[in-house]
């Protein structure tokens, strides 16, 4: 795989905060890169088709989903999280 | 003006295929959202939902009808047959040009889109079947009702997403309150029951998988409906004339834009369209004892209209009872207030107040009195119906008990 899973997500995240990739920190949070609730939707579609997975979240109950999303880094891991159960 | 009143109404939706048997169903805070009974339900991630069971069209309607009317248009057929009964009306004569029909939908024939898309996507073939236009076609519902009942005045189908009923009857509303018709058949349809209909929802990621809990802290989201409800609106010295039984009298009607997000919906917008419904209505705020929430069981909705409704109403807010049958029959989206409608007239006629079922913890950003899970007795004689549409599109009806 020529890029890890973090720069991918970051990469996505990137695109649709509309931002160089370089300014997207592992520290920052979705607020910070002002991702709304539509853009998070959509930034989880694309790491689906990018990953090939399935990412457990529904809006109404975002704490609940078993996908933090509280920073970049958190959905970073979620993600190597899913891609390795997938590779299991 | 004219005075405007129902004198008749009919529905098929998830909890019975008439009004007597869904104002039962309300009375006893029956849920009708099953698992769902569709094609390729295994790629489903939502697998539930208020759907219309035992539905035999050949009970209805003959072959050659079938092959024109798609299931959107077959619900409304028959809610309008019972509707139209119950009114007394015969439109054969002069007062077919004096009426007319406006219903709302939000997908039309999404089932027809469905299969053909099927068809020719998946399946291969390239050819379809001749009727699919006339079929999917967003008027077809209002287009075969002023056929079988011979309406010839204004008449055409309104798409405001979750709102396009309450619009719709805001329009036929407005008609016969000008003079410009007699009476109108008006209210909505949707079956968006089929796999690409609940797939596209999904997409959002606002739907529940296992239950709608408007006002519970615990809600998880929307649950997709199916069905139809219609009325009789009809000129008030012209429904008194003839001794006809007036279910209901609408006096208010108020739409508004909030101009903003094409899904978060906007406190603002919501209040302006309740306060707007007041006015139009010639209404205090303390007359009000009941209000059919939008109430979708999302976490967006449910709090907006609570902030809405504390707003308008002020102190009169704890006062008054306010609930969501979506609880019940699902989000019928185009078709929801129609259904919902029938909460209203129930409340005003019968005294008895539906239930927001699967009520199970207090939401303190909800904290108003929704009638958990136990329909109530209450006399009220002004009640409002909500409804917020994507796009943010809002419309509010006012009916007050007939005298």
């Amino acid at each position: 795989m020529a890029d890890s899973v973090k720069d991918r997500v970051i990469a996505i995240i990137a695109e649709q905060a509309v931002l160089d990739v370089a300014d997207v920190k592992l520290t920052s949070t979705l607020d910070d890169l002002g991702i709304d609730s539509l853009g998070l939707v959509e930034s989880i579609f694309a790491i689906e088709e990018a990953f090939d997975i399935t990412v457990p979240f529904n809006a109404n109950e975002p704490g609940e989903s078993n996908f933090d999303i509280s920073s970049v880094a958190a959905i970073v891991a979620a993600v190597e999280g899913l891609v390795a159960a997938r590779a299991a | 003006m004219k005075r405007v009143v129902i004198t008749g109404a009919g529905t098929i939706n998830a909890l019975a295929h008439d009004v007597p048997g869904t104002l039962a169903a309300f009375r006893e805070g029956r849920c009708g959202i099953t698992d769902l009974v569709i094609r390729d339900k295994e790629r489903l991630s939502i697998q539930i939902g208020g759907q219309v069971h035992d539905w035999d069209p050949e009970a209805h309607f003959n072959r050659q009808q079938i092959v024109l009317y798609d299931k959107f248009t077959q619900f409304t057929l028959l809610a309008a047959r019972e509707a139209v009964a119950q009114s007394g009306l015969n439109f054969d004569g002069m007062l077919g040009y004096d009426s007319g029909v406006v219903l709302g939908t939000a997908g039309g024939g999404v089932n027809t889109w469905d299969d053909n898309y099927r068809a020719v996507y998946e399946e291969g073939k390239n050819r379809v079947h001749p009727f699919v236009v006339p079929k999917l076609m967003n008027n077809a519902a209002a287009s075969h009702l002023s056929m079988e009942f011979n309406l010839k005045g204004p008449s055409f189908t309104v798409a405001t997403a979750c709102a396009s009923s309450n619009h719709a009857m805001g329009q036929a509303f407005h008609m016969v309150r000008s003079g410009m018709t007699r009476a109108m058949l008006t209210g909505g349809s949707e079956s968006m029951l089929c796999f690409g209909g609940i797939k596209a929802w999904e997409g959002l990621r606002v739907m529940s998988k296992d239950a709608c809990r408007p006002f519970s802290l615990n809600r998880n989201g929307m649950v997709q409906g199916e069905g139809a409800a219609v009325f009789v609106f009809e000129e008030y010295e012209h429904a008194k004339a003839r001794g006809a039984v007036m279910l209901a009298e609408v006096v208010g009607f108020a739409m508004t834009s909030d101009a903003s997000d094409i899904v978060m919906p906007s406190k603002q917008g919501a209040a302006r369209a309740i306060a707007g419904a007041l006015r139009d209505g010639r209404l205090n705020a303390e007359d009000v004892g009941y209000i059919n929430a939008h109430g979708t069981g999302t976490a967006a909705n449910d709090k907006t209209e609570c902030a809405a409704v504390a707003d308008v109403f002020g102190h009169h807010a704890d006062r008054l009872m306010i609930s969501s049958t979506k609880s019940m029959h699902g989000h019928l989206i185009g078709g929801t207030g129609a259904v919902e409608l029938l909460a209203c007239i129930m409340a005003l006629r019968d005294g008895v107040i539906a239930p927001t079922i699967g009520y199970e913890e207090p939401d303190p950003e909800c904290a108003l009195d929704v009638v958990p899970n136990v329909a109530r007795d209450a006399k009220v004689d002004v009640v409002l119906s909500n409804a917020f549409a994507f796009g943010g599109l809002n419309a509010v009806l006012a009916l007050r008990k007939a005298a």
